[in-house]
């Protein structure tokens, strides 16, 4: 029971007995921790539109593929069959899941697997005036739109309307060089997986605008069947995408996966870090600067400490020389201006927490933006305003910080406390 | 049995070049229950030998004996115990914690012994009423006098019973009846638990209750005198 305890009386008054130096240097601590808070929560929140935004555009949470086909992405490197086991995938996957009956979690969340297929080859595309050499996809129209944010992403027109239409759409930069609007035809020519000449004409009835120049630049999707005629494809296709209920269930998805393909094929199964590594990197550039700033802040706040502490026990040399003298060791008195700090410590961490996650609980609601967010924005195609979330993790990791870097400040003064001699405490001062 | 033992005890202090003696072969028998008065002008050593024998100060040649155990040669932590559990420290003045209460700078000194809390509230209580400070618990040693400061200083160096009361100019800065009431409470408690007193001074008033006198003169005992009939 601290307020019945003496020691803990004694820290708490010796902390105010230079209020105005108690108070800045925990000021400083409160403004770093706010700092850390409204700073890793947005930080984390934006890794996490980034993550999410880059893979629901058209990569997802996992792939299976022909081996080989990740690195060499050859036309021939095909999964046989590709829509059957896609379905044989998406019934097995979701009837263990919940007895194929109830799809929802608790919280109304969509709780089942998504599972679309893609065909790629690359062909030249072709209006009356120009060409261009563009990545043609064969999609599956009814389930696209569950595992790709590209069929939402439609300007003008309409998205592909079945499996068996013979339509094209492309991306917005592609009609603009190819010089072609809806309900004109393009001529891809490319070649066939048997290595025989592949050629197909197809009237555009979509224009996709994502707002990311390359992609716009380079796609077009047509109905898989359609794509699987042109390049001769017979039943194969080349990504089977999926899509788990949410990113923590990745891991546990791509396992079930797995244990489904084992009799099958040799196919390989790939999370979304191995198909976008450059994405987990620049997540860790930026943690590495951003760590480097924190660092720095962190250094201040605890030199501010250290000195705070050091003035304090230097003023009290003489105090401590008598308490030496009543018998307390000095591990016992560095103990004290430990706790004196640490009490400082819980106060800067406590008000820190409380204020950080006030503003990160505003800024949930109202969404926050601030500068350098429009080139990451565009990079990662992520929206102007960012709305964090408030987890314990990311309230209390800077304070947490904050603290050991503070308690360890204050080791020192409180180590010097060995070399102190009685006699020469109580003779100084 | 003795309660102090000094053996030959040698301190020498440098300033720059010059050598200062603090003691010069000093030995010294105490035994339990004395009330001894160590006296000499000033820069004689008094300091130097009390320091000495709390374990405050190391001397560079001899040995201290506390109650039958050698400390000369004890770390800073163990000695520290040693004064914690054996020593009472009285100097002469300002020698409380500014920001405690009278209470609470008796009870601390027993909290760091690890009495428990219940007890501590009953002891101080008593001691504080037997140095006549009823009343006076929860002030700050700013808001009392030199004298009241002092006998709460006594109270915590007593307070745990020591077996030994080390007092350094207790009544330097103390007026006549201040002194005089000290002295009497000093000599009350001698009585009363046998507890040992040594007592540094070189103030005719202190000298009249002492029942033996020790004179030093620069870093030497000069005489030791039993006072008979006290
Ligand atoms: N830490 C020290 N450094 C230098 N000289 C000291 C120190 N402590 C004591 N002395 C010297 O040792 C001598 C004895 O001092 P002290 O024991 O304090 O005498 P007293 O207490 O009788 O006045 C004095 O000459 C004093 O100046
Ligand atoms: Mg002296």
């Amino acid at each position: 029971m601290p307020l019945n305890n003496i020691t803990f009386r004694l820290a708490w008054r010796n902390l105010w007995r230079q209020p105005r130096r108690t108070l800045l240097t925990l000021g400083a601590m409160v403004f770093a921790n706010t700092i850390l808070v409204c700073m890793i929560s947005l930080q984390f929140g934006m890794y996490g539109l980034m993550i999410d935004n880059t893979l629901s555009m058209l990569t997802g949470h996992l792939q299976v593929l022909a081996p080989g086909y990740k690195d060499d992405g050859k036309i021939r490197q095909s999964i046989d069959n590709a829509a059957a086991l896609a379905s044989v995938l998406r019934n097995d996957l979701n009837r263990s899941e919940s007895n194929g009956l109830e799809h929802k979690d608790a919280d109304g969340d969509d709780e089942r697997v998504k599972i679309s297929v893609r065909g790629k080859a690359f062909a030249l595309a072709s209006s009356e005036e120009r060409s261009f050499g563009i990545l043609v996809m064969g999609v599956l129209p009814e389930h696209e739109p569950q595992v790709s944010s590209i069929p939402g992403l439609i300007h003008r027109g309409r998205y592909l309307s079945s499996g068996t239409a013979q339509e094209v759409v492309i991306g917005s930069v592609l009609a603009r060089n190819l010089q072609v609007d809806l309900n004109d035809e393009i001529t891809f020519i490319g070649s066939g997986r048997d290595g025989s000449f592949a050629a197909a004409v197809i009237s555009v009835v979509g224009i996709i605008q994502s707002g990311m120049t390359d992609l716009d630049r380079s796609i077009a999707q047509m109905p898989l069947h359609l794509f699987q005629e042109t390049f001769t494809m017979g039943n194969g296709a080349h990504e089977i995408v999926i899509r788990a209920p949410d990113l923590s269930r990745v891991e546990e998805t791509v396992n079930r996966v797995q244990q489904r393909l084992e009799n099958d094929s040799g196919l390989k199964v790939y999370d979304w870090d191995q198909l976008e590594p450059g994405l987990k990197q620049s997540i860790q550039a930026d943690l590495i600067s951003a760590w480097f700033m924190y660092g720095v802040l962190i250094t201040l706040v605890a030199f501010s400490v250290l000195n705070t502490v050091l003035m304090s026990v230097l003023e009290r040399t003489r105090e401590f020389g008598i308490v030496m003298a009543l018998g307390l060791t000095p591990g016992r008195l560095g103990r004290l201006v430990m706790l004196e700090t640490a009490i400082m410590g819980v106060l800067g961490l406590v008000s820190g927490i409380l204020i950080g996650a006030a503003l990160v609980g505003w800024g949930g609601i109202y969404g926050i933006s601030f500068p350098g967010m429009d080139e990451m924005g565009k990079q990662f195609n992520l929206p102007a305003r960012i709305y964090p979330e408030l987890t314990v993790f990311q309230l209390t990791l800077g304070p947490s910080i904050v603290f050991a870097a503070t308690l360890l400040a204050s080791s020192w003064p409180a180590l010097r406390l060995y070399w102190l001699e009685p006699v020469q405490a109580m003779r100084g001062a | 049995m003795s309660d102090i033992q000094c053996v030959d005890l040698c301190r020498t202090f440098y300033q720059g070049d010059t050598a200062v003696t603090g003691l010069d072969h000093v030995s010294i028998d105490i035994k339990k229950g004395e009330f001894v008065c160590l006296v000499a002008p000033s820069g004689g050593g008094k300091t130097t030998l009390l320091n000495a024998i709390g374990g405050l100060d190391k001397p560079d040649a001899g040995e201290v004996w506390i109650a039958g155990k050698r400390i000369d040669n004890l770390g800073k932590s163990a000695l520290a115990e040693m004064r914690l559990n054996n020593i009472g420290f009285v100097f002469q003045a300002y020698n409380l914690i500014p920001v405690l209460t009278a209470r609470e700078n008796i009870e601390f000194v027993m909290e760091v012994q690890g009495i428990p809390a219940a007890d501590r509230h009953i002891r101080s209580a008593a001691i504080l009423a037997e140095v006549g400070l009823e009343g006076l618990e929860d002030r700050r040693p700013a808001k009392m006098s030199g004298g009241q400061q002092q006998r709460v200083a006594v109270a915590r160096a007593i307070v745990a019973e020591p077996e030994i009361v080390l007092a350094d100019e207790p009544t330097a800065n103390l007026d006549s009846s201040s002194a005089e009431q000290l002295m009497d409470l000093f000599v009350a408690l001698n009585k009363k638990h046998n507890t040992t007193f040594v007592i540094a001074t070189h103030d005719q008033r202190v000298m009249e209750y002492a029942r033996r006198i020790v004179k030093m003169l620069d870093g030497r005992i000069d005489q030791d005198i039993p006072q008979v009939g006290r």
